[in-house]
């Protein structure tokens, strides 16, 4: 794999123009990750999701080259009807559209930021591969005090034309004082296993509001790891949900600093899973300072040998009195191949808080069942009911109703 | 201040923190091939032991000192330690009681160990070790008629090879983690526990462990096998005297029920923690684990974790046989300068199985308290249950309490269900106790023992009444 990184590397750095000290950066990163790896099962973080072994028995060897100079076609079918909304869309790693139509011009500001290498803290070889291999990278700066109008959607889309078996992305977004941005994640695969690589950087100023939701709904065989790091200022708030269910292995880590007095964050989850597939959502809340709050719900129904991962963390610093952190993961497991795994962690160290968290997982309630059906009901009905108000309990805690209503449409839960 | 009213000044924080002069029999220094043949040797052990030795050290060669856990500790030097120390007076072993160096049974008077006649009316059967030997077990005759074997571990190797041969090293293999690999080879002493078929041991067994040589490690390898249907009920405490230095505690607990058979096995460890500086105390690394091998078998483990500077210990069940029951109750208590990392491991193997685990943490002054647990429902294990809570109380604000809980369901018709808090006690519940005239320690107090009720229940009257007052005695001058 050594020389592939070496050469497709060099490849890559041939068609950027960037200064020597740059490459020299990029080049330290590049030399980190054909250090370390990809992570295994060895790192406690990964302990449960071996993604070393994973790329080898489903990708096998990878290529990281991406020709980036020619323009990939915009397929509008697969945008979203019945909602107006703004348009990031990647093709293939590659940014074809930026476009804010429904919003202020003065308002938004898109920086190209390709140039600068900000090193996430808490991250792990595959920052270092990301770091790199992105050849293009936008910082989204929301101007104090506006809130745009209209969500914002990321199509993130590849298809049979893609160079390589590796893309790398990154985001950044800056939220400004009592600003608010509602984004939406949508996946769009067509192309065959291939290791997508996201990074997302957000800054929220005082006030500022993020409603972030992932979507990974349309069935394919990539793997894709995405890692989220959210820094919060006073008053701030992130709500994060994601839909886990479409790709073949799939790793979402939120990594949530609550700087700010007052700030708090929301992660909620549902896995869908069928088909031998494996996911993973790892969430770090770090509480650093006083009256934080945050609150995680995770629901996992397994079915056909598939298997799921839950490493939800609270931590808790000595200078964050007040805190309340509560988290709770469910999982119901249908079939007898599949399989929950869990580590909901608590560091604490201040001793002023109200911290807890909670985790089942098990069959579904025969009882239920039974009663479901002496009222008439078959039993696929009944289980159908079962795990549609199983779901539903996150789905709800989507606070935008727009957005709420497209989610429920999109998996197909009923009220 | 003359060293007389020094003394008195240490019993009272810790009031085990006497040493005894007496003169010892010690292995030299360090560790290698030859000390473990001294042990070996001056055991009189048979060949077959001896190999188990090697083997096991032969492993420990190519270990790698494990550095996972919360808690970090400076580096042993495992040459500068001795291995084996006894007591002079015990090379040729006492017949009796009455033949045992009056120095020793002091100690154990100073200690509350019972181990002369005036004891029979508390009618437990007490074996103490002292460093690294037996001195004395009490009770034999009564435990002999039913055909119970309660013994030091070194007699079972030379009367009972049989059951040693068969069941040692049957849960942890001396392929095991590096602390068990060490005291598989090195071990010292202990006790075993043979309980046969159909009988329901008549009075709580009991081991009394004691450090007392410095710069010693103490590895001692204790093994309870509860033959089909039968019962036994088993104590653990121990003590060691202040000292500057860390001392090493790496002891091996192996529990073996076959069919039927229920084992209980409580501990209440009150090692030396160290001053309040944090400096000097025992390191705790210890590996329990209990095989619930037979049908309907049940292990209960109970401990209440008051003492040492770091306690680094799991005890684990693991439930191969249908419908076995696995069963983790902890309290585990850190002030000062005192680190704990402990929890439990239940690997559920069997059709049926149970588990359940309370855990309550406490931590107070600058210390760090971490639950770490393993549930693990293989696929085999069908309608099996787990059920796990584990609540931490913080006392001040430089203290840590964590939670770390691995959780792997591999079977769709079994359930797991896992809670935990943390919190502090809340000011309403003092302020309550107060107004009814508590001054605030007691008031601690009250509400803590009441925090901790459902643990200490779990314990044997005798233990438990010593263990809630020890609850109180660990958090002194953690309040205000």
């Amino acid at each position: 794999m050594k020389e592939q990184l070496q050469k497709d590397f060099d490849n890559s750095i041939k068609n950027l123009s960037l200064s020597q000290k740059d490459i020299e950066i990029k080049k330290f990163c590049l030399d980190n990750f054909i250090d370390k790896g990809f992570p295994n099962r060895k790192e406690e973080d990964w302990k449960f999701s071996d993604l070393n072994q994973i790329i080898k028995n489903n990708i096998g060897e990878l290529s990281f080259y991406n020709d980036q100079t020619s323009t990939n076609k915009v397929d509008t079918s697969v945008f979203v009807d019945g909602l107006e909304h703004n348009k990031i869309v990647f093709i293939n790693g590659r940014i074809e559209k930026i476009d804010f139509e429904y919003e202020k011009k003065d308002q938004i500001e898109i920086i190209d930021q390709s140039e600068t290498i900000n090193e996430f803290k808490n991250s792990n070889s595959l920052s270092d591969l990301n770091n790199a291999f992105t050849n293009k990278c936008f910082k989204i700066l929301v101007k104090k005090g506006y809130q745009l109008i209209k969500p914002l959607i990321i199509y993130n889309t590849t298809n049979s034309k893609i160079w390589s078996k590796n893309i790398n992305l990154r985001l950044n977004f800056e939220l400004d004082e009592d600003s608010s941005l509602r984004l939406i994640d949508l996946f769009n695969d067509t192309s065959e296993k291939n290791f997508l690589n996201i990074f997302y950087n957000f800054e929220l100023k005082e006030n500022a509001v993020l409603k972030n939701y992932k979507v990974d709904k349309f069935e394919n065989k990539n793997i894709k790891y995405s890692f989220n790091n959210i820094d919060q200022g006073k008053n701030s708030i992130s709500e994060t949900f994601i839909l886990s269910s479409g790709s073949n292995f799939s790793k979402n880590e939120i990594n949530c600093n609550l700087n700010g007095v007052y700030a708090s964050a929301f992660v909620n989850g549902i896995f869908s899973l069928n088909n031998h597939k494996h996911h993973e959502i790892r969430s770090i809340i770090n509480h650093l300072t006083e009256n934080t709050k945050s609150y995680q719900l995770i629901k996992s129904v397994l079915d056909e040998s598939s298997k799921a991962v839950y490493q939800g963390k609270i931590f808790v610093n000595s200078d964050a009195q007040k805190t309340d952190g509560y988290q709770l993961s469910k999982a119901i497991l249908l079939n007898k191949e599949s399989e929950f795994n869990a580590k909901p962690e608590l560091e604490i160290y201040a001793d002023d808080v109200k911290c807890s968290h909670g985790s089942a997982s098990g069959s579904l309630n025969e009882d239920s069942i039974f009663y479901l059906m002496s009222r008439g009901l078959s039993y696929q009905q009944s289980r159908e009911l079962l795990i549609n108000g199983f779901l539903l309990d996150v789905v709800e805690k989507i606070t935008d109703s727009e957005i709420k209503n497209l989610i429920k449409n999109m998996i197909g839960i009923k009220e | 201040m003359d060293n007389r009213q020094k003394e008195i000044n240490n019993l009272k924080d810790y009031k085990y923190g006497f040493s005894t002069d007496i003169e010892n029999i010690q292995a030299p220094k360090g560790l290698n091939e030859d000390v473990i043949k001294f042990i070996s040797n001056i055991k009189k052990e048979p060949a077959w032991m001896l190999e188990f030795r090697l083997k096991a050290f032969e492993r420990f060669q190519v270990l790698k000192e494990p550095d996972w856990q919360k808690p970090k500790f400076p580096k042993i030097d495992y040459q500068d330690l001795y291995y084996y120390s006894a007591p002079k007076s015990m090379k040729d072993k006492p017949k009796s009681l009455d033949e045992l160096d009056p120095k020793l049974l002091e100690t154990y008077k100073k200690l509350g160990i019972p181990l002369q006649e005036q004891a029979r009316l508390n009618g437990i059967a007490v074996d103490a070790v002292f460093d690294s030997v037996s001195v004395a077990t009490t009770f034999k005759d009564e435990l002999t008629k039913q055909g119970i074997i309660f013994c030091p571990i070194s007699e079972a190797i030379q009367n009972h090879p049989e059951l040693v041969k068969k069941y040692l090293g049957s849960v942890i293999p001396t392929s095991d983690h590096f602390f068990a690999t060490l005291n598989s080879a090195v071990f010292t002493d202990g006790s075993f526990v043979y309980i046969p078929e159909g009988v329901r041991c008549p009075m709580e067994l009991s081991t009394y462990f004691r450090i007392n040589a410095s710069n010693t490690g103490q590895f001692e390898r204790t093994l309870i096998i509860a033959d089909k249907g039968s019962y036994v009920s088993y104590l653990e405490g121990c003590t060691a005297p202040m000292r500057d230095e860390n001392q090493l505690h790496a002891a091996n607990v192996e529990l073996i029920a076959l069919d039927d058979a229920e084992i209980k096995y409580s501990t209440v460890q009150n090692w030396y923690p160290g001053d309040k500086d944090g400096k000097g105390g025992i390191y705790n690394f210890v590996t329990k684990r209990g095989l619930c091998k037979g049908k309907n078998s049940k292990i209960s483990w109970t401990q209440v974790e008051t003492g040492s500077a770091i306690t680094w210990k799991y005890p684990s069940c693991i439930l191969k046989g249908d419908n076995s029951v696995g069963e983790f109750y902890s309290i585990a208590i850190t002030n000062n300068h005192q680190k704990a990392d402990t929890g439990t491991k239940m690997i559920h193997l069997g059709k049926n199985t149970k588990s359940k685990i309370i855990s309550k943490g406490i931590s107070a002054g600058s210390s760090d308290m971490t639950y770490r647990g393993l549930v693990d429902i293989s696929s085999k294990a069908k309608n099996s249950t787990n059920y796990t809570q584990c609540d931490s109380l913080l006392m001040g604000n430089k203290c840590g309490a964590h939670t770390v809980p691995y959780i792997k369901n591999k079977n769709s018709e079994s359930n797991i269900a896992h809670e935990a808090t943390t919190s502090k006690i809340s000011e309403e519940q003092l302020h309550y106790c107060q107004q009814r005239g508590l001054n605030p320690e007691e008031a601690v107090g009250l509400i803590v023992n009441g925090f901790c009720k459902e643990v200490l229940q779990q314990l044997p009257m005798e233990f438990a009444v010593e263990a809630q007052k020890l609850v109180g005695i660990s958090l002194e001058g953690s309040v205000g």
